[in-house]
């Protein structure tokens, strides 16, 4: 008979353990979102993430050895942001209808999300080199990144702050929006996926499908955009310190 | 289900090829993206990925978990800056998110759309 001890080493090492306890884990936030009446701040993601955080840290467990299972979900991302296409495809007729409005959300939107983020920041004391660092917080992940090294910030750092932009967004976004009472799912999903990349776009597509396209959208160009713009402005906004 | 999703892997592919090649300041798999959307459009019998496609969104925040793990154990790098940046977050997001809302709203009231 072996001791339970020997069957917990022999499953903590392999990806199996770390891959339904991430399925787990997430089960729980998304039973959690949906018993609370979808309300935003129970937001399953966070959830999820923190639960896991949680068995990590008791289990000791090292994020190397989480990640050797939890990279079969981590992989998805890819195929999944390439099937955005399809609600693309299926609401083409609204999207050609909202071409000038998007453009110019996406103008507005990205360059309020640069210039504040850097302003406030400043504000409150952050120093010049993590201010670079904040810059693409609104892009996806991978291109947020290599925004970053353009512009000479920390890597590491700008993925910590695109997680948790996106994750704020999904949270404070339904709630701005009934404030305002705007009822419009395009606007919505659109400034979602332009503000809070991914995981604004998970979450719109949580409320309504329409949004969730606008928000796919709305996360494509942004990360055109400010790949694009990020390394002109950037000097302007970080100087004159 | 084989089929969907070796389509969707292979415009992954296809967009990471390009934007490696060519340099492009995009990720692979927003490139595909682009491309499958073209592709739906000359080729409309693609468009039974359709069912494949809505399941994967259909759970897009599970995917994010392993990622949002990951940055739990990074947290310390925010270091001294930690509530500026926060608040930095929190402000920008919201008005970034109210900003492009009421533009997108104002424009296509303007237009008639």
């Amino acid at each position: 008979m072996t001791d339970v001890a020997d069957i917990w080493i022999y499953l903590s090492q392999g990806p199996l353990l770390w891959l339904t306890l991430t399925l787990i884990a997430y089960g729980i936030g998304d039973t959690a979102f949906r018993a609370s009446g979808r309300k935003p701040i129970v937001n399953p993601v966070l959830l999820a993430v923190a639960i896991l955080s949680v068995v990590l840290t008791l289990t000791n467990t090292s994020y190397a050895t989480y990640f050797e299972g939890a990279q079969f979900v981590h992989f998805m991302l890819g195929p999944a942001t390439v099937a955005l296409a399809v609600p693309l495809y299926t609401n083409l007729a609204l999207i050609r209808r909202s071409f000038l409005p998007m453009l110019a959300a996406l103008v507005v939107g990205a360059g309020t999300a640069m210039v504040s983020a850097v302003v406030i920041a400043r504000l409150a004391g952050v120093g010049p080199d993590t201010l670079l660092s904040l810059v693409p917080k609104s892009v996806t992940a991978p291109v947020a990144i290599g925004i970053t090294e353009a512009l000479g910030g920390q890597p590491a750092l700008t993925a910590v702050l695109v997680i948790v932009t996106g994750v704020t967004g999904a949270i404070i976004g339904t709630p701005i929006f009934n404030a305002l009472r705007i009822t419009d799912y395009r606007a919505r999903g659109f400034a979602m996926g332009v503000a809070s990349h991914g995981i604004g776009t998970a979450r719109a597509f949580q409320v309504n499908e329409t949004a969730g396209a606008f928000a796919g959208i709305g996360m494509g160009l942004n990360a055109l955009l400010t790949a694009l713009i990020a390394p002109l402005l950037a000097p302007y906004l970080v100087a004159a310190y | 289900m084989i089929q969907h999703l070796t389509i969707l892997l292979g415009f992954q592919l296809l967009g990471e090829a390009i934007s490696r090649g060519a340099g492009l300041p995009l990720p692979g798999p927003v490139l595909g993206m682009a491309l499958l959307f073209v592709a739906l459009m000359a080729v409309p019998r693609l468009a039974a990925i359709t069912t494949t496609a809505q399941g994967l969104l259909a759970h897009l925040s599970l995917l994010f978990v392993p990622a949002g793990v990951g940055v739990v154990g990074q947290l310390d790098r925010l270091g001294d800056d930690g509530l500026g940046l926060a608040l930095a977050i929190l402000g920008s997001t919201a008005l970034a998110i109210i900003a492009a809302v009421y533009t997108f709203i104002g424009v296509a009231r303007v237009l008639g759309r």
